[in-house]
């Protein structure tokens, strides 16, 4: 490709030129579906398309950005550190329903794929669809999955649990700061918390905590659950 | 701001590198995070020595994510043929797992606060 392409700035301009632009008309509208993430990443994959350009044209400049994904993570510890008080308190009901959340997420979602006819290397990339980005990958290639599939739909399944999510939340009559929190850390992980972060300090320490929680429970149950899920969906599958 | 950064890059490289030497299932900015908490309630670190870093990405933690977000793109030809399971898997599991987390904790709440 030509040369105004070819150097990192040009990932970096796009990707802070979509954003600027996605967040204006959330601030002037606030509706959900136009979140400044989902409209950016639609905007983006349409202009690459469009213009022909590459995605690994683009990821030179993209993954300088996604980079400080690292320190950010760890930079949650500052809520959480906020909020400790609140949520230790709460230990207990805590590690209930983040039980709860990671067998659900990984049955659920592999359970639906495959009773859907979907392929077993597609099931396996959609159950640890609701933990971050880097351990997501790692169960998904523990599972047998696609790994830069998982990747693409941790993102989907993140963009989607911050968009529909509080809204879904608040119409079950969810009213804790907390469960609120914890919801959406464990359904869309680092979206999620940036979305619970909007919210106040504890729901967004409580979403913090429940990304690394739902994050480690994944990524030690789901490979024997997912053996288990495949090897039922089989015995029924005839 | 440079002591901040360093703090966070600092823990972030110790939680990368103990990943790395006991092969733990769990990335590196996890363990950092575990750290960064600890360290904060030990009084090792005071809170004003991160936040200068800590706000600005917390308050941008979703523009990070734009990137690997455009990745979909890579996968248009697997999501062609199976498009439909895939995406009623993720909408429905992500609407459970809400529901599940959401309900059974606001519940157990209520139970411990009411004695």
């Amino acid at each position: 490709m030509t040369a105004w392409l070819e150097n990192p700035v040009f990932g970096v301009t796009a990707t802070l030129a979509a954003y600027y632009a996605a967040s204006a008309l959330y601030r002037r509208w606030k509706t959900p579906l136009l979140n400044p993430v989902l409209l950016s990443i639609a905007v983006l994959i349409l202009f690459l398309k469009a213009v022909g350009i590459d995605y690994e044209t683009y990821h030179r400049g993209g993954q300088v950005i996604s980079f400080f994904l690292g320190p950010a993570v760890v930079a949650l510890g500052v809520p959480l550190y906020r909020q400790w008080e609140a949520v230790k308190a709460q230990g207990w009901s805590i590690a209930a329903s983040m039980t709860a959340g990671c067998l659900v997420g990984i049955i659920s979602a592999a359970a639906t794929a495959l009773l859907l006819g979907a392929s077993l290397p597609s099931a396996a990339s959609l159950a640890p669809k609701s933990v971050t980005t880097p351990m997501a990958m790692g169960v998904s290639e523990a599972l047998g999955g696609i790994p830069s599939l998982t990747a693409a739909l941790v993102i989907a399944a993140g963009v989607f649990g911050a968009v529909a999510g509080p809204a879904f939340l608040r119409l079950l009559g969810v009213r804790s700061p907390t469960a609120f929190g914890l919801a959406l850390g464990a359904a869309a992980h680092g979206i999620g918390t940036a979305r619970a972060l909007e919210e106040g300090p504890l729901p967004g320490a409580s979403s913090g905590l429940a990304l690394s929680l739902n994050g480690l429970a994944t990524a030690l149950t789901a490979p024997f659950l997912f053996r288990f899920l495949v090897f039922l969906t089989q015995r029924w599958g005839g | 701001m440079i002591q901040a950064c360093f703090r966070l890059f600092g823990l972030l490289w110790v939680g990368e590198s103990l990943v790395r030497f006991l092969n733990l299932p769990i990335p590196g900015s996890i363990v950092g995070m575990v750290l960064l908490t600890g360290r904060l309630r030990l009084g090792i670190v005071r809170v004003e020595e991160v936040t200068p870093a800590a706000d600005p990405l917390l308050d941008n933690l979703a523009f990070l994510f734009v990137p690997p977000g455009v990745g979909l793109m890579l996968h248009f030809d697997v999501l062609r043929n199976e498009w439909p399971a895939v995406t009623a898997a993720f909408v429905l599991s992500s609407l459970a797992v809400l529901a599940a987390v959401g309900l059974l904790h606001q519940a157990l709440e209520k139970r411990g606060s009411t004695p």
